[in-house]
C-alpha cells in the first residue's frame, strides 16, 4: 500500500480485526419493489484467517462482498446502513478515488466466472500488467515482466509464452488463475474469492483451491471464500458465517458448525447433502423454497420450512443469540437444534 | 432400485468423431474431435447408470447419441435388441417414446412462451395415439401431481416457478410418454442445495414407481453415488472403469477415478489436515488429438512405456472384479483413507 493511504487508513493504529463489517444493509430498489438483499450482516476476518460465507443464491452473500469492494450498481442497489472497517476506517465514508486505491491494493476479489470477468478483446497479460500500470504508474515494459513473474507464480505453464494470448485460448482452470494472479498482484491484504471453483471440474478444483491455500500462508492474507459447497467449506476454512434470507444465521468455528449445528437451516443443509463416501438413505430435503427479497416472512426469514417452528417465530425476528465467544445462531430454539445430538 | 437381468439397452462399440475442417470454399478434413471413442455397455431395466467424468469427457454427445439426436460415426445402441442408430422415419419416432431426457439447464430448456400445459402435453401432439385430444388436459394434470407441482398450475408459465419447480417440469415432460429409459444430463447441478435433494429424491421416487432406467450423467461424484447402481467413469472418449457403486467408490482400480475421487472435497472438516489427495496435473488432453496408448497416461503417476504403446482394454484385472482400462490397475480406497 502506498504512503498515502496508509496514513488514511492508520496503519496498526486500530484493535479490531483486520476487515470488520457491522450490521450492512442492502437495498435494491426495483419496478416490482425494494428487494432487501441484505438485512444486517455482521462478519470480521483477520490476516491470515479463512472465513467462508455459505448460502444459497438470493442469500446475500454476493452483494455483501461487492459491498465491501464497493463495485456494488447504485442504482438500483442502495446501502441503508452498516459499517464497513477496513483497518478500523469506515469505508463507506471515503470519498470514491480513496476507495479505488483500496480496491486491488488493499483488498481484491476474484469472481465465478473468468470468462465474463476477463477483458475478451485485450491479451491477458496486458490485463494483468495494467494493474502495476493504474495503480502504481509502472512503466509498459516493467509492467509486463511482472505479470509474467505472476503468472510463473499462479503456476500457468511456459507464462513467457502464453503472456500475449487472449482469454478464450485457455481452458476454465487457467482462466482462474489469471483471475488470481490479477487479484493478488498488488499483495492485497484481504481476498475475496465469490465461487472461484464453481464453474471447475473437481480435479481442477482442487488445483485452485491448492493455490489459494499456498498464496493466502505465503503472504498471510485474509481470505472471505463465498460458496455453496459444504465440501470446499470443510476443507479450508477456520470460520463460517451462513447466511439465509440477507442475515447471517448461524456462525461458528468450522468444527463446531459440521460437528454440532445450531441452526435449523445449516443442520438441514448437512443432512441434504450426498456424500462420496458412504452412500446413505433417502436424503433429507428442506422443504419448501427459499424466501422471496420482496416479500420477505414476517419474523424469522427460514419459518416456513423450520422443523421447530412455534407461534413466536412467526412474529419475532430472532436476533444472534451468542452461544459462546465465537459462536452465534440466529434460532429462539438454538438450545433445542443443538441438544438433538452430535452427528 | 432393483437390477433384474434384462438389459434394455445394449451399446455398443459406440463412437462418435466431429471432424475438423479447414478452407472456405473447398473444406479439407484435418482431423476429428474424438468426442466418443469406443463406449460399451449395457442398462437393465429399473437401474441408475451413473455416468461421471470431467468436462470434454463425451459424457453430453454419449447422451445425444442414445437418443438418435445425433448419428454415431460407427457402432450401435440397442433398444430392446433393435438398433436406433439405423432406424428412420415412423421407426425411430417409436423408438424414441421408450427414451426420453431431462436437460440440466430448467431456464434455458423450457419455452417461455408456452404454457407448463403446452410443454408436458406437447410430447402427446407430437405421439397423438398415445393419449385420446379430450384427455390430454387430464393426463398433464395427472403427470403435474406425480411430480409434485399443483396441478391447478397448468396454465402458468415457466418464468412463474423456480428453478428446483422447472426442473419438475422438465421430468414430467420427460415422463409424459411413459418411457422405461430416461436420460438425465447434469439434471441437478443448476439447482441449489436444498432443492438439489427434494429433486434427487423425486427421481428415486419415480423409479421405484414407474419401474425406470436412468442413464444418470453428472460430474459431481457426491450425487452420482447416491442415486447409482452402477457406475461407469468417462475420460477423453472411453470408458476407463465400470463397477457398481460400491466398486468404484470404495475400491476404484483406474488411477483417474483414483485421483477424481481424491479430489472431492469431503464436507467434514475431521482429519482434513492428513486426507491424503491425489492432486492431477494440468488440464485434460485435446480430444482432437488424444496421446497414444492410454489417454491418461500423460497424467498419470504409474505411466509406463507400455502404457504409451498399448491401449489397455475395458476389462478384470487380477484382484478386482469390476472391469478397469488399466495396465497397472489396482484397488486402492482413496475416499475413506486418511
Amino acid at each position: 500500500m502506498t504512503e498515502v493511504l496508509s496514513e488514511q487508513v492508520g496503519r496498526g493504529s486500530h484493535s479490531g480485526a483486520l476487515l470488520e463489517v457491522e450490521d450492512l444493509h442492502v437495498e435494491f430498489r426495483t419496478r416490482a419493489g425494494v428487494a432487501k438483499a441484505v438485512n444486517g450482516v455482521t462478519y470480521s476476518v483477520d490476516a491470515g484467517e479463512t472465513l467462508a460465507v455459505l448460502g444459497e443464491s438470493g442469500s446475500g452473500k454476493s452483494v455483501t462482498a461487492q459491498t465491501i469492494m464497493g463495485i456494488l450498481d447504485m442504482p438500483p442497489g442502495k446501502i441503508t446502513g452498516g459499517e464497513i472497517r477496513f483497518r478500523g476506517v469506515d469505508l463507506l465514508k471515503l470519498p470514491e478515488d480513496q476507495r479505488r486505491k483500496i480496491r486491488g491494493e488493499g483488498i481484491s476479489m476474484v469472481f465465478q466466472d473468468a470468462l465474463s470477468a476477463l477483458n475478451p478483446v485485450f491479451p491477458v497479460g496486458w490485463q494483468i500488467a495494467e494493474m502495476f500500470r493504474m495503480h502504481r504508474g509502472t512503466s509498459r515494459a516493467e509492467a509486463r515482466k511482472k505479470a509474467i513473474e505472476l503468472m510463473d507464480r499462479v503456476r500457468i505453464p511456459a507464462a513467457k509464452d502464453r503472456v500475449n494470448d487472449f482469454p478464450h485460448q485457455f481452458s476454465g482452470g487457467m482462466r482462474q488463475r489469471i483471475m488470481i494472479a490479477m487479484a493478488i498482484a498488488l499483495d492485497p491484504e484481504i481476498l475475496i474469492a465469490d465461487e472461484p471453483t464453481t464453474a471447475l471440474d473437481v480435479t481442477v478444483q482442487a488445483q485452485i483451491m491448492g493455490l489459494l491455500a499456498e498464496l493466502q500462508r505465503d503472504s498471510n492474507m485474509g481470505l472471505i471464500l463465498i460458496t455453496h459447497d459444504l465440501g470446499v467449506v470443510a476443507d479450508v476454512a477456520d470460520k463460517i458465517a451462513v447466511m439465509y434470507g440477507g442475515r447471517i444465521v448461524e456462525n461458528a468455528p468450522v468444527h463446531d458448525l459440521y460437528k454440532n449445528p445450531a441452526h435449523p437451516y445449516s443442520k438441514g443443509l448437512l443432512e441434504s447433502i450426498p456424500r462420496v463416501d458412504h452412500k446413505g438413505q433417502e436424503l433429507y430435503a428442506i422443504k419448501g423454497l427459499p424466501p422471496n427479497l420482496l416479500e420477505m416472512p414476517t419474523g424469522c426469514a427460514f419459518h416456513p420450512r423450520c422443523p421447530y417452528r412455534r407461534d413466536n417465530c412467526v412474529t419475532d425476528v430472532p436476533p444472534l443469540y451468542a452461544i459462546s465467544g465465537t459462536r452465534g445462531s440466529a434460532c429462539h430454539y438454538w438450545r433445542e437444534v443443538i441438544d438433538e445430538g452430535e452427528r | 432400485m432393483k437390477a433384474n437381468a434384462e438389459s434394455i439397452l445394449e451399446v455398443r462399440d459406440l463412437v462418435k468423431h466431429f471432424p475438423l475442417t479447414q478452407g472456405i470454399v473447398v473444406k479439407r478434413q484435418i482431423g476429428a474431435i474424438k468426442a466418443v471413442d469406443g463406449v460399451s455397455f449395457d442398462l437393465h431395466r429399473g437401474e441408475t447408470l451413473g455416468i461421471v467424468g470431467e468436462s470434454g469427457c463425451g459424457k453430453s454427445t454419449l447422451a445425444k447419441l442414445l437418443m438418435a439426436l445425433e448419428r454415431p460415426t460407427s457402432g450401435a445402441v440397442r433398444i430392446h435388441g433393435r438398433d436406433i442408430t439405423t432406424a428412420r422415419g415412423a421407426e425411430l419416432k417409436r423408438m424414441r417414446r421408450n427414451i426420453q431426457m431431462v436437460m440440466q439447464d430448467p431456464y434455458t430448456s423450457l419455452n417461455p412462451r408456452m404454457t407448463v400445459g403446452d410443454i408436458v402435453g406437447e410430447p402427446f401432439e407430437i405421439h397423438s395415439d398415445v393419449v385420446p385430444k379430450g384427455g390430454r388436459r387430464r393426463r398433464v394434470q395427472e403427470l403435474l401431481e406425480v411430480v409434485g407441482l399443483n396441478p391447478d398450475h397448468i396454465n402458468r408459465y415457466p418464468h412463474q416457478f423456480s428453478g428446483g419447480q422447472r426442473q419438475r417440469i422438465g421430468i414430467a415432460r420427460g415422463l409424459a410418454l411413459q418411457p422405461e429409459i430416461i436420460i438425465c444430463d447434469e439434471p441437478v447441478s443448476a439447482l441449489d442445495v436444498s432443492i438439489q435433494a427434494q429433486v434427487m429424491n423425486l427421481l428415486e421416487r419415480l423409479q421405484n414407481e414407474f419401474d425406470l432406467a436412468y442413464i444418470f450423467i453428472a460430474h459431481d461424484l457426491s450425487v452420482v453415488r447416491h442415486i447409482s447402481d452402477r457406475v461407469a467413469v468417462m475420460y477423453l472418449g472411453k470408458i476407463v472403469e465400470l463397477g457398481s457403486d460400491a466398486e468404484i467408490y470404495d475400491s476404484p482400480t483406474h488411477p483417474y477415478t483414483q485421483a477424481l475421487l481424491s479430489a472431492v472435497p469431503v464436507p467434514d472438516p475431521e482429519g482434513r489436515e492428513t486426507r491424503q489427495r491425489i492432486i492431477l496435473q494440468g488440464d485434460p488432453p485435446s480430444p482432437a488429438n488424444p496421446p497414444s496408448g492410454c489417454h491418461f497416461r500423460t497424467r498419470c503417476w504409474k505411466a509406463q512405456d507400455i502404457c504409451a504403446e498399448q491401449t489397455p482394454a475395458l476389462e478384470a484385472r487380477p484382484g478386482s472384479d469390476h472391469p478397469s482400462a488399466c495396465h497397472f490397475a489396482e484397488a486402492r480406497d482413496v475416499v475413506n483413507a486418511q
